[in-house]
């Protein structure tokens, strides 16, 4: 502790350079608390027990269909409460670049499995009805000025329609609120009746992209989702069924492996950190050999020469990562509610834990070669200036 | 100028001393097999051309550098055996330095340099501090106390060193060319305090100088050449 304002002295010699070096570390784990929530989000171990929505997916791809012929024999799997399907549509607005999620549903069993899209009692029953209805959310409606009555016009990237058509017309009967301020990312969303787009669609009649199965009991959900898959096991369409949760993760993961993503990008960041620092260190510590060796000249150990150095590449690398640490776990949950609450980012233990570890790794890779110098400084020769 | 008292064993001892430089293939003697008592008290000053070995001398006699040859005692503690890490030790119990260019860490106030050589004791922080006030208000800078060196004169950081010098009270001070970087008024203020320092408070003192003016402050001058005692001269004698 008598030490410290030898310490901060040596780190305040320097004022903007440190300021600078500072702020380089606190936006490397700023970076790294980030990705490695992401990461984390990610790679955690999902468990479908507790979850009362289970996902049925095909066991191939996402883009797979199941055959619609599937829905009874889901809905007649013990412990199934109720079932829904819905499709991918991936029709387009305009432009590419206002891409929203657009699926194909029905209505009646969809909105009862999502009792958190909150629609006013007229516009369900007009979505029910209207064979040619669309509801979207109220940020989406927001985002392009979309009122009820509005007629909205989707070009499709995969379903073309059997009229020769370029565009899909929606007609807008409802703008649904989510429940919760959470699952805010949900009114990003646009809903219509599959039975229109199945009409409508020149391939792949018969089919749903996934089910959607709501289980009576929660704890037996594990159980429900083998029993599920098993009665489609060695067919022609076998299936995966996940949780609701991992079914959404598992949207993402198509991108790529997202922790090598994650790993390569921050082990770049951190080697150029290491680099950075490692020369800011370098520097300072050839700059200050006379100062070394005073403190050798009054009586400081090789050995108490080096901890200083050890110290002061350790206190630069912990304050720094801790800030960054700290702003990262800020932003974290801002992070979160962008992603409509389907990623969980948060600073969790374990990224605190590693992020203190790679401090202290960069702290002693960085500070270990001047701190040696420091040692092996020879008085005579370094206070002649030699 | 007082009488030294006659002391049984000299607290310098230095016999046969030799150092011997190699750079490269070429062998340089610095120092040829000097002998030299140093009494306690003593106020020695070392004079010499350039290259004579006296700041060699002096480096050896601080521990900061070891002979070749000879033996070099101080207070009874054989300094040329010991370890790197027992000399360090050795300096800061014993040693207090003044350097030409003062060497303060620029960085901390005038009152934190002085309390450095008291970090490596283990006094209380309160008492590093109280210890380090008396230090500075003994070279008449406690008012001083909270400014960085920049914020100094020249002959002002002359006196925080040797305040940080003497705060550990050491048995031994030693001088570089203390008044080498200073102007003439200054040079004779850190002077006379070095001198009150070895009069009043019985600091033995080693100093090495080109300036002859310098020189006359101490009790005793010897002159070194080409690594030999050649004269040796007690001032008022």
């Amino acid at each position: 502790m008598k030490y410290l304002p030898l310490l901060f002295a040596a780190l305040m010699r320097k004022k903007t350079r440190t300021l600078l070096t500072l702020l380089s570390v606190a936006a490397a784990f700023a970076l790294f608390g980030m990705l490695d929530a992401v990461r984390v989000a990610f790679n955690a171990p999902q468990s479908v027990i507790g979850i009362d929505r289970l996902i049925t997916s095909s066991r191939l791809s996402l883009i797979q269909p199941l055959p619609y012929a599937d829905l009874a024999r889901i809905q007649s799997t013990p412990g199934v409460k109720a079932v829904t399907y819905a499709s991918w549509f991936g029709g387009i607005y305009q432009d590419p670049k206002n891409f929203f999620p657009n699926f194909p549903v029905e209505p009646q069993s969809y909105l009862d499995m999502y009792p958190e899209l909150v629609l006013p009692q007229a516009q369900r029953q007009a979505f029910l009805k209207m064979r040619t209805g669309a509801i979207v959310g109220r940020a989406l409606a927001d985002l392009h000025g979309w009122k009820v009555g509005d007629k909205i016009p989707l070009r499709p990237t995969i379903y073309p329609h059997r009229d020769g058509g370029e565009v899909w017309t929606f007609d807008l009967v409802g703008i649904f609120e989510a429940a919760q301020p959470e699952l805010r990312g949900s009114e990003k969303q646009m809903l219509f009746h599959h039975t229109y787009f199945d009409e409508g669609r020149e391939i792949g009649q018969g089919t749903v992209g996934w089910y959607i199965v709501r289980v009576e009991d929660a704890s037996q959900a594990d159980r429900i989702a083998q029993a599920i898959d098993r009665q489609f096991t060695n067919s022609a369409f076998e299936t995966r069924t996940q949780s609701e949760r991992e079914f959404q993760l598992s949207f993402a993961k198509q991108i790529g492996d997202i922790g090598l993503i994650v790993t390569a990008i921050m082990a770049a960041v951190f080697f150029t950190l290491v680099l950075l620092t490692g020369n800011t260190m370098a520097q300072s510590i050839r700059e200050r050999i006379p100062e070394l060796a005073v403190l050798k000249t009054l009586g400081f150990t090789n050995r108490a020469v080096l901890l200083l150095v050890m110290a002061e590449a350790l206190v630069l690398l912990l304050l720094g990562g801790l800030i960054g640490l700290v702003l990262a776990a800020l932003a974290l949950p801002v992070i979160g509610e962008a992603s409509s609450g389907q990623l969980d980012v948060a600073m969790r233990p374990e990224s605190w834990l590693l992020g203190v570890g790679l401090m202290a790794t960069i702290g002693i890779l960085v500070g270990l070669p001047p701190a040696l110098k420091a040692m092996r400084l020879g008085i005579v020769d370094a206070l002649a200036g030699r | 100028m007082s009488e030294m008292p006659p002391t049984p064993e000299p607290l310098v001892a230095i016999r046969g001393v030799s150092k011997v430089y190699e750079r490269g293939r070429q062998r340089i003697e610095v120092l040829h097999h000097v002998d030299l008592d140093i009494p306690e008290g003593d106020f020695l000053a070392l004079m010499g051309p350039s290259g004579s070995g006296k700041s060699t001398l002096l480096n050896m006699i601080a521990g900061l550098d070891l002979p070749t040859e000879g033996s070099l005692s101080v207070a009874g503690h054989r300094i040329d055996r010991m370890s790197s890490t027992e000399l360090a030790r050795w300096r800061a119990a014993n040693v207090g330095f003044v350097f030409q260019f003062y060497n303060l860490l620029p960085a901390l106030s005038a009152q934190k340099n002085v309390e450095l050589p008291l970090l490596l004791t283990r006094l209380s922080a309160a008492r590093r501090r109280r210890n380090a006030a008396i230090a500075l208000d003994l070279v008449g800078l406690a008012d001083r106390a909270s400014h960085k060196p920049n914020e100094l004169s020249g002959g002002q950081q002359q006196r925080v060193a040797i305040a940080r010098a003497i705060v550990s009270d050491p048995t031994l001070l030693v001088c570089d060319e203390p008044t080498g970087d200073l102007d003439r008024h200054s040079a004779e203020e850190v002077l006379t305090l070095l001198q009150r320092l070895n009069r009043e408070y019985g600091k033995t003192m080693i100093m090495v100088t080109h300036d002859p003016k310098a020189a006359e402050f101490a009790r005793r001058v010897l002159h070194l050449d080409k690594g030999i005692l050649v004269e040796q001269a007690e001032i008022g004698a």
